[in-house]
C-alpha cells in the first residue's frame, strides 16, 4: 500500500504549539514517534489523580468546545444526571462545514493525540465507552486513526487496564457516509444508532441528559478532545496563562479564499485580530496580487459576513457576537474586490439547500426557493422583486431582524448575533445567512444585476 | 447483485460485536457491501438487516439518506470535485466545465468506458488547497485543467492503482482488537452503576 504524503496546508509560526507540536515530523501519525514526543503522558497523569480532580483541572483551563458553538468541555461533562448509567462518548470529526479544515488534519497527522484526549474526557467523566465518529468521505483520516488504535491496543493504552490501572475503556472507530448535517450532535447520535441523520427535535434531548440509545452522552470534538493531553501534562494555569481569560489557549483556523498564503495557523485564542490573520507576515501575509479586501466569512459558512470595517477584532466571541457574526468552527473565507458577491452567496446557500435533511418546512422549502432565487438572479434573468422575495423566505425561516455586519459607508448598525429561527437546527438559517449578509452589505451587485420591475405583470382578466 | 460472503459475514459480526446495539453497525456494514460490489445491492441490504435485526426497508430508509452509497454501479473511479466557496473563489466552476468537456460527460454521468463517474461535491475540509477533488477519497490539491488531464491519464492507464483502490473501497486499514484487549460493548439496560473504576478513586 502507497504511503500518503502528509496533508498539506498547515503553516507554523513562532507561537506556542498545544494541538500541533508534532507535526513538524514526518511520522507523527506513529505510536513510536508519539511516545518520544511526551505521548500519553497526560493520560498517565490522569490516572494517578481522581476522575473528578480531572474533571475539575479541565473546568479550570475553560476548554473552549471547537465544534462550533464553544461551549465550555468542563462544563459540558459535568451536565450529565446523576446515577443514570451508562454514559457515553461521541467524538464529532465529521468535518463539512464550508471552510472549516482542522479536525482532519488532526486526524490525519497526530491520531494518538485524539486518542489520548478521549481517555482524559471518559475518565474524568465516568464515560464507559468512546464512538470516534470520522466524517465518511475522509478514507486517510480512518486509515490513519484505525492504525494508531490498532496499536495502542496492543501496547496497552486502551482498552483493558490502560497503562496496568483499573482504568478500562474501549474507542470503537465508526465511520459515515456523506452527510452535512450529520455533524449536529444529536443527529450524529441518530447516525450512529443506525438511522437516517436527522437532528432530533429540542428540549428535551439534550444529549448529555439524554444521548445515545437513550443514556448520558457527551458529544465532543475533535479539536476540543486533542487539548486535554497537553493541558494534563502542563496545568489548567498554563493553559489560561495563553490567550486571554473568556478565550483560553490556542485554536486552530483555517484561511482560504483569496489571501496570498492560505493555510491552517494555530493562533492565540481571544487575541489574535482578523487583520493579524489576513495581513500579518507569520499568517496569510496580505490579499493576493495586493487587492482591495472586499469581505470575509468569519466562523464557516453559516456565519454572517464581516467587511474591512471589522478586520480589528480578535478571536473573542464576546466581541464577534455584538458585531453581528459567530467564530464557529475556526474557518476563515477571503473574498476580494474581484469577487462576484451573488455567485459567491450561491455557493454557500446551494450547499445549506443540498444538505437540508427535510425534516422542517421552513428549512426545506426555504433553502430551495433561496437557491433558485439565487440562481435565478446570477444568471441575470432575476427581477428587483427577487430582492424582496429572498427576504421574505428569509424571514419564514428566521423572523425578525437577522444578524449583520455594521457599515458605516452604508450607515448601518450592527445587528448582534444570534437570530431567532423556526427550524429545528441552523441549517436553515445558514442557507439564509450568505444570502442576507451579501444583499444587506452588498445590494448594490444585486440591483445592477436584475431587471427593473416596478409592478407584478397581471396576465389575462378574469371577465 | 449478491449478499455478503463469507468472509465479509465473519467481518460483519466482527464490527457488530463492538456496538451495544447491533443496528449501530448498519452504515460500516452497507460500507462493507458497497466495497464488495462497488454499490449497494438490494440482496445486500437484505443481508444487512437479517444482520443486525432490521427490515431490508429500514436499512434502505437508512441508506438512502446518505451521499456515499449508490444503489447503480457506477465507474472504477467515482471523481468529485468541490464546488463549495473556497473552491468556488479559486476556479472550481471553470475546472468542473472543463472536466466535463475533457470526459466528455455531463455532472453526475459515467464514461463510455465505464471508467470515470464525474459529479460535484461540496466541501471537502481542504479549502486551504482550492480548488481540490478526490478520486474515490482520495484528494488532489490544487487542480489545474493540465494536472486533471494528467489524473485522467494516470487512472486509465492504471498508473494509481497502488493508490486508490476501486470505488466502493474507503479505508484500507481497519480497526482490529485482540480478544484478551477488549473491555466488550454491554447493552445500556444490562448495566445498572457507573463502571468500576469511577469510584472516587485514583486509577494507578
Ligand atoms: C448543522 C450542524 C453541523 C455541525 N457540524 C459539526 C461538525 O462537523 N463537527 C463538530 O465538531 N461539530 C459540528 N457541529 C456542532 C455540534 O452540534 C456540537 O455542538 C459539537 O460537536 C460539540 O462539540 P464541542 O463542544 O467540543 O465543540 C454542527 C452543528 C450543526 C448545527
Ligand atoms: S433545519 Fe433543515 S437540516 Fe435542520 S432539522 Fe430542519 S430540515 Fe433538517
Ligand atoms: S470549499 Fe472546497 S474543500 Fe472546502
Amino acid at each position: 500500500m502507497t504511503s500518503y504524503p502528509h496533508a498539506p496546508g498547515f503553516i507554523a509560526g513562532d507561537r506556542p504549539q498545544i494541538v500541533t507540536s508534532r507535526f513538524q515530523y514526518d511520522d507523527s501519525f506513529t505510536l513510536e514517534r508519539y511516545l518520544a514526543t511526551g505521548g500519553y503522558q497526560g493520560l498517565k497523569k490522569a490516572l494517578g489523580r481522581t476522575p473528578t480532580d480531572v474533571h475539575d483541572e479541565v473546568k479550570n483551563a475553560t476548554v473552549l468546545g471547537r465544534g462550533g458553538a464553544g461551549f465550555p468541555a468542563g462544563t459540558k461533562w459535568g451536565l450529565t444526571p446523576q446515577g443514570k448509567w451508562p454514559r457515553y462518548l461521541v467524538v464529532n470529526g465529521d468535518e463539512s462545514e464550508p471552510g472549516t479544515y482542522k479536525d482532519r488534519l488532526l486526524m490525519e497527522r497526530d491520531p494518538h493525540q485524539l486518542i489520548e484526549g478521549c481517555l482524559i474526557a471518559c475518565y474524568a467523566a465516568g464515560l464507559s465507552q468512546c464512538f470516534l465518529y470520522i466524517r465518511g468521505e475522509m478514507a486517510v483520516a480512518q486509515e490513519r486513526v484505525a492504525t494508531a488504535l490498532n496499536e495502542a491496543y496492543a501496547a496497552g493504552y486502551v482498552g483493558k487496564n490502560i497503562m496496568g490501572s483499573r482504568f478500562s475503556v474501549d474507542i470503537v472507530l465508526h465511520w459515515g457516509a456523506g452527510a452535512y448535517v450529520v455533524g449536529e450532535e444529536t443527529a450524529l447520535i441518530e447516525s450512529l444508532e443506525g438511522n437516517r441523520g436527522m437532528p432530533r427535535l429540542k428540549p428535551p434531548y439534550f444529549p448529555a441528559a439524554i444521548g445515545l440509545y437513550g443514556q448520558p452522552t457527551i458529544v465532543n470534538n475533535v479539536e476540543t478532545l486533542a487539548n486535554l493531553p497537553w493541558l494534563l501534562v502542563n496545568g489548567a494555569e498554563a493553559y489560561t496563562a495563553i490567550g486571554t481569560k473568556t478565550s483560553p489557549g490556542t485554536r486552530m483556523v483555517a484561511v482560504s479564499g483569496h489571501v496570498k498564503r492560505p493555510g491552517v495557523y494555530e493562533i492565540i485564542n481571544g487575541t489574535t485580530t482578523f487583520r493579524d490573520l489576513l495581513y500579518g507576515d507569520e499568517f496569510c501575509q496580505g490579499i493576493r496580487n495586493d487587492n482591495q479586501l472586499k469581505a470575509f466569512v468569519p466562523g464557516g459558512g453559516s456565519a454572517p459576513w464581516f467587511t474591512p470595517e471589522q478586520l480589528d477584532l480578535p478571536f473573542e466571541a464576546s466581541q464577534v457576537g455584538p458585531a453581528g457574526s459567530m467564530l464557529g468552527s475556526g474557518a476563515v473565507m477571503v473574498m476580494d474586490h474581484t469577487t462576484d458577491i451573488p455567485r459567491a452567496a450561491l455557493t454557500l446557500t446551494r450547499f445549506y439547500a443540498h444538505e437540508s435533511c427535510g425534516k422542517c418546512t421552513p428549512c426545506r422549502e426555504g433553502g430551495t426557493w433561496l437557491e433558485r432565487i439565487l440562481s435565478r438572479i446570477v444568471d441575470g434573468k432575476g427581477t428587483d422583486a427577487d430582492l424582496d422575495q429572498l427576504l421574505e423566505v428569509g424571514e419564514s425561516i428566521c423572523p425578525g431582524a437577522f444578524p449583520h455586519a455594521s457599515s458605516s459607508e452604508l450607515g448601518l448598525s450592527a445587528v448582534p448575533f444570534p437570530y431567532r429561527m423556526n427550524t429545528i437546527c441552523f441549517v436553515g438559517p445558514s442557507a439564509y445567512a450568505p444570502v442576507h449578509s451579501a444583499l444587506t452589505l452588498f445590494r448594490s451587485e444585486f440591483e445592477a444585476r436584475v431587471t427593473k420591475r416596478t409592478r407584478i405583470p397581471v396576465s389575462g382578466s378574469v371577465s | 447483485m449478491a449478499r455478503l460472503t463469507e468472509e465479509n459475514v465473519r467481518l460483519a459480526r466482527e464490527i457488530i460485536a463492538r456496538y451495544p446495539r447491533s443496528r449501530s453497525a448498519t452504515i460500516p456494514l452497507l460500507h462493507l457491501a458497497q466495497q464488495q460490489d462497488g454499490y449497494v445491492s438490494n440482496d445486500a441490504m437484505v443481508h444487512i438487516g437479517e444482520l443486525v435485526g432490521a427490515t431490508s426497508a429500514e436499512v434502505f430508509g437508512t441508506a438512502s439518506f446518505y451521499e456515499m452509497f449508490k444503489f447503480e454501479p457506477v465507474g472504477k473511479y467515482l471523481v468529485n470535485i468541490c464546488g463549495t466557496m473556497s473552491c468556488a473563489l479559486l476556479g472550481a466552476d471553470e475546472l468542473i466545465h472543463h472536466a466535463e468537456h475533457a470526459l466528455d460527460v455531463k455532472l453526475g454521468g459515467t464514461t463510455d468506458d465505464g471508467l470515470i463517474t464525474l459529479e460535484r461535491a461540496e466541501c471537502q475540509a481542504a479549502c486551504t488547497e482550492a480548488p481540490c477533488l478526490q478520486v474515490n477519497y482520495r484528494y488532489r490539491f490544487r487542480v489545474t485543467n493540465e494536472s486533471f488531464d494528467q489524473l485522467v491519464d494516470d487512472l486509465r492507464a492504471g498508473r494509481l492503482d497502488g493508490e486508490i483502490p476501486p470505488h466502493g473501497t474507503v479505508a484500507r486499514v481497519r480497526q482490529r482488537v485482540a480478544a484478551d484487549r477488549v473491555v466488550g460493548a454491554v447493552a445500556p439496560a444490562d448495566v445498572a452503576d457507573g463502571p468500576s473504576w469511577f469510584d472516587g478513586k485514583a486509577a494507578l
